[in-house]
């Protein structure tokens, strides 16, 4: 059983497709290792265990059959809860949406299903993905696997901490403003944003339409890379959706080759208010890619200052708009109908008593930013300096073929400490932040653990908007390499530590 | 810039959000400096810069003009909190004319 | 509430206007999503997760619909944008399924237009400010016995209309119709009416809502240039309501200033009865945080497809109106008479069923237009129809009835009772041609009347008509009036 738990996406795809292990199998290891950890890492809202049994059923009766079953056939998977899925219910983190019931299924949801993907579960969130903690969830907390009092990143920390505890070997979420990659980058895993439009966002509950982009999530790069490849495409029913092919991704991986591939610092990431554990393994990270073959050098992104300002106003404005359908009318809480109060008293009522802190919050900011008298210097300004950061990123983009930085300027922190200083939190998403409003793609994988701390170290790579390969194919070789210097992953190692004990996964040695 | 309770409390009517005295005292100062770290976008958006709203320049995405099926109303109406004659029963509504 | 003579009120003041027509487009599906586009289907069966504005939903633009905006941008002469987005009007209420409505803001798609109406004689020059595409809310039903708002407890809300397309045409405040205001209005919006249903873009039914507008009316005291405070005007369901409310926004008005008083910056309610109600004040005006749309990407139409479709517009109505005269050899007088009165289509319609122009231009004006007026409904509605006019007119020329007679026939096919020929049957209307019995008739009318009898016979003819009335009222009318004159004098010359 540990064995299943320990493999990957692509590893178990093939065991079951060639017959040695049944999918069933795999599912009941997986619902197991839930009902064993989940208690602890708390990272999900609802676990569709019947279902769950029943599609890996499903495949193995397919394959009895003599079907051809597809690269990711039986494989189980931990779905944020902003995915909309019938059958199960969606709260996005949220009371005001406690216990309901979509009639639809998202776009990806469709894909996973066509692709016998086994849906365990809807793992937790920072309510309506606003946060990089998951501790503005309206349930409860997720902890990191690493160290149970620390946050697991967010908005997608359920996904990442479900990873982390070998609870799936595959995760989705959604990166708005990091918040696939910096859960990633706090559990040791794989998080990856692709190119805005690349991924469609039909069924995805909106928090900024203009900056949301759901992704995979996986504990290597080849899984992420397949995991990406069956739910990326266009869809007609995003008007935002890219009309284009997907680069060949499995191939960037096969190739993982860096040798001549020109590499950009970002000199505006690093520096006071960066962890220097984590800058020294993002420096030996940049030295590994040099031995590679890569050619490393700065580039100054000037107008990255003002990222998480331009943010922190585009964002809360388009989560102020996008949450008001929220109004007790046709699903979701409604509060204070008491046959006097007025519509108006009942839309104030359940949305005060519905919504955490985090969200009135962001909402109070975007109403204020977008109010008349207000737009041009807000919103306006913002969307102004969105300009300026493509410009940015082109004028890198001439000179080198990706940048990187650190994923979050710090490792995990403890569950509390930024709760009550709301700008101390917005920081962890310093250097994600700038590929969200310019729309390229981004991926963050593990570089080593702090030497001050031993919690993971996230390293980012970004690529041109359609570029998703080139992420996948540095990805790839500096995994491989370090894996290879390390002689196992680094969640491998932390499942075989006195830490990790408790994950109960065996060990690989 | 200095943003009062008083100005918290109209942009939570904006939003229909009752906010509790409480949280009215909390979030104002938050506001106020969370506000204050965001007005620097002011420095460098200059007239010259066009502004972005979509990170692709797409244009011109349409569908055809065909009719595909609706949800069958008991899935419409399965989530409201309130129903009658299959419509939506919804609170009473102040001060307009319909 | 006190009102000016409506004279008075134009001796003291200069009305401006401000006309905000909605469309409803007749797409087969709705403006962004496939859900039918249909009026009248049970409630709730025509909604999805789009156009319910579900978490996860997104739009996606009907290609009609922005062909139909472009068309309709073009047929008013307005200028089509290069490129232009659409918006979030951003506001509560419970028919709105997002709570922010789908809209353009300061990029509509078409702009800078301008219509040129001719009400009796005189052309105005109507500047369209815009037109632009936006979508429509769900429909709220009150409860309790009136179904008026403030009386409900509670409401009910069927999201069948919710997404429907409409395209919203705006004025520049139209000056300089005077008196003339409440009947410009309606000959402006008889004029869009016209336009859409010859675009083929909507069926403009306005007792359904898919023709709708907000009348606006400002008074500017004479020799001033600034403009008044406007109020806004809405649930006026047919165009006689929009000459109606105009007419009385502007006598209450304007007895308002008259005492000093000012006029409130609002929206108010028409009510069939005759005379508006205030509704939510416009003094404090909604803030709706206007910003571009990001769920949709612009929409850039290019020259080439601009053009195609401009290709695509039929007869402007000014232009078909000129053609019509021609042909049917109207006077401009007769032409402005029939535009005025509305009778264009049913006209045309009577002509293409057998019936003269000069006939048909008479029935339709005169007694036609007298019942619909009694009636309170316009031409197209009343229980005749053109073909039905022609067969009329016909029996007339045939000689089976006499004008008179046929005034009867009329009658009894709009009481339902039959086709003219039914009707002429039923009732007994044929005008009798048995000269046996009108020679009876004759002398009857001759015995009974000997002193005009013998009047005629020295050779004061002018008196037959004495008995040519007689005799009508004995046959009942049913007699043709030459020929018992012919009989008369034939006995008596």
């Amino acid at each position: 059983m540990s064995a299943l738990l320990r493999a990957g996406a692509t590893e178990l795809a093939g065991l079951i497709a060639s017959g040695e292990v049944s999918a069933r199998e795999v599912t009941a290891a997986h619902l197991d290792q839930i009902a064993a950890v989940d208690d602890r890492v708390k990272a999900f809202l609802h676990v569709d265990g019947e279902r769950a049994l029943a599609s890996a059923d499903a495949v193995d009766a397919k394959r009895a059959a003599g079907e051809k079953l597809g690269p990711l056939a039986g494989v189980p998977l931990a779905m944020k809860d902003i995915f909309t899925m019938q059958g199960a219910p969606t709260t996005c983190g949220s009371r005001i949406l406690e216990g309901w019931m979509p009639p639809y299924n998202s776009t990806i949801t469709d894909k996973l299903l066509a692709a016998d993907v086994i849906v365990l579960g809807k793992t937790n969130m920072d309510e309506f993905a606003m946060g990089s903690s998951t501790e503005n969830s309206g349930y409860f907390a997720t902890h990191n696997p690493w160290d149970n009092a620390l946050i697991p990143g967010g908005s997608g920390g359920g996904s990442a901490a479900a990873l982390a505890a070998f609870e799936a070997p595959l995760a989705i979420g959604t990166d708005t403003g990091g918040s696939i990659r910096q859960p990633a980058s706090v559990t040791g895993t794989v998080g990856v944003k692709p190119t805005y439009g690349g991924t469609s966002r039909y069924g995805v509950v909106a928090m900024a339409s203009s900056l949301d982009t759901p992704g995979p999530c996986a504990r290597n790069v080849r899984d992420a890379a397949l995991l990406h490849s069956v739910i990326g495409g266009w869809d007609p029913r995003d008007s935002t959706s890219i009309n284009a092919p997907l680069p060949d991704l499995l191939g960037a991986v096969e190739r993982a080759d860096v040798a001549g591939m020109r590499i950009g610092v970002v000199t505006e990431f690093g520096g006071e208010g960066y962890q220097p554990g984590v800058e020294q393994r993002f420096s030996e990270a940049l030295a590994v890619l040099e031995q590679l073959g890569a050619q490393i050098v700065e580039v100054s992104c000037p107008n990255f200052e003002y990222a998480l300002a331009a943010y922190y106003l585009i964002m809360p404005s388009e989560v102020s708009s996008n949450l008001a359908r929220f109004d007790a009318m046709r699903y979701g809480l409604r509060v204070g109908d008491d046959g006097v109060n007025s519509v108006e008293e009942v839309m104030n009522l359940t949305r005060g008593a519905g919504f955490g802190a985090e969200a009135k919050r962001r909402i109070i900011i975007g109403t204020y930013a977008l109010s008349s008298g207000y737009y041009d210097a807000y919103y306006g300004s913002a969307q102004k300096v969105r300009t300026l950061i493509k410009r940015d990123f082109d004028a890198a983009f001439d000179k080198v073929d990706v940048l990187v930085s650190p994923t979050t300027p710090t490792t995990a922190f403890p569950i509390g400490e930024r709760v009550d200083d709301p700008l101390a939190m917005y920081k962890a998403d310093l250097c994600t932040i700038p590929s969200n409003l310019a729309g390229n793609c981004a991926l963050s994988l593990p570089v080593g653990l702090s030497p001050d701390n031993g919690l993971p170290v996230g390293f980012q790579v970004m690529a041109p908007v359609l570029a998703d390969d080139r992420l996948y194919r540095i990805g790839a070789a500096l995994e491989a390499e370090l894996n290879r210097n390390w002689g196992a992953s680094l969640l491998d190692q932390f499942a075989d530590s006195p830490a990790g004990a408790y994950l109960n996964v065996g060990s690989i040695r | 810039m200095a943003l009062t309770t008083g100005d918290v409390g109209r942009l939570g009517e904006l939003a229909r959000i009752r906010l509790t005295p409480d949280e009215l005292a909390h979030l104002a100062p938050q506001l106020d400096v969370i506000l204050q770290s965001v007005a620097t976008v002011t420095e460098v958006a200059t007239a010259d810069v066009p502004p972005t709203s979509h990170a692709l320049p797409l244009t011109n995405v349409f569908r055809d003009d065909v009719v595909t099926p609706s949800l069958p109303v008991a899935a419409v109406l399965a989530a409201a909190p309130a129903t009658e004659d299959n419509r939506f029963r919804v609170p009473r509504i102040l001060g307009e004319e319909a | 509430m006190s009102l000016m003579e409506f004279d008075d009120a134009l001796v003291a003041f200069d009305p401006v206007l401000g006309l905000e027509v909605h469309v409803e487009l007749n797409t087969a599906s709705k403006m962004f999503c496939g859900c039918a586009n249909a009026f009248g289907a049970e409630p709730n069966t025509q909604t999805c997760p789009v156009c319910l504005g579900l978490p996860g939903s997104l739009p996606v633009v009907n290609a009609r619909a922005i062909e139909s905006a472009i068309r309709i941008g073009l047929a008013l002469n307005c200028d089509i944008a290069q490129w232009c987005r659409f918006a979030r009007k951003n506001y509560f209420y419970p028919d709105m399924t997002k709570d922010f409505q789908t809209s353009q803001y300061d990029e509509p798609i078409a702009f800078d237009g301008f219509v040129d109406l001719e009400v009796d004689g005189e052309v105005f020059h109507i500047e369209i400010e815009r037109a632009h595409m936006e979508e429509d809310a769900g429909k709220l039903v009150h409860s309790g016995f009136t179904g008026r708002i403030g009386d409900a407890d509670y409401s009910l809300v069927d999201y069948n209309r919710a997404g429907t397309p409409l395209i919203e045409i705006v004025t520049r405040p139209i000056r300089g119709t005077g008196a003339k205001a409440p009947q410009v209005a309606k000959a402006y919006v008889s004029y869009l009416r016209d336009l859409m249903l010859a675009l083929g873009v909507s069926d403009v039914r306005m007792e359904q809502g898919s023709l709708r507008c907000d009348a606006n009316v400002s008074l500017m005291p004479k020799g001033e240039t600034e403009l008044g405070l406007r109020t806004e005007t809405k649930n006026v369901n047919s165009l006689r309501s929009i000459e109606r409310a105009l007419n009385y926004e502007i006598r209450r008005q304007a007895a308002l200033l008259a005492e000093g008083g000012r006029v409130h910056q609002e929206t108010r309610h028409w009510h069939e009865e005759g005379y508006t109600t205030p509704g939510r004040s416009k003094e404090q005006a909604e803030d709706y945080r206007y910003f571009p749309e990001p769920d949709l990407v612009p929409v850039a139409p290019s020259r080439e497809w601009v053009e195609q479709l401009r290709g695509t517009l039929p007869e402007v109505p000014a232009v078909r109106r000129a053609r019509l005269q021609e042909t049917w050899g109207f006077t401009d007088l007769e032409m402005q008479d029939a535009v005025n009165g509305g009778a264009l289509d049913v006209i045309e319609a009577t002509v293409a069923a057998g019936a003269t122009p000069q006939s048909a231009r008479k029935w339709w004006l005169t007694e036609l237009a007298r019942r619909a007026n009694e009636a309170g409904v316009e031409l197209a509605e009343l229980a005749i129809t053109p073909s039905q006019v022609a067969a009329v007119q016909a029996l007339v020329d045939a000689g089976t009835v006499n004008d008179k007679l046929a005034r009867q026939v009329i009658e009894g096919v709009l009481a339902g009772e039959g086709t003219p020929a039914e009707v002429v049957g039923a009732r007994g209307l044929a005008v009798v041609s048995d000269d046996g019995a009108l020679t009876a008739a004759v002398e009857r009318a001759i015995e009974a009347n000997p002193d005009v009898a013998e009047r005629i016979r020295e050779g004061k003819l002018a008196a037959a008509g004495a008995l040519i009335g007689a005799v009508m009222r004995d046959m009942r009318g049913q007699a043709d009036a030459a020929r018992v004159r012919e009989l008369i004098l034939a006995r008596l010359g």
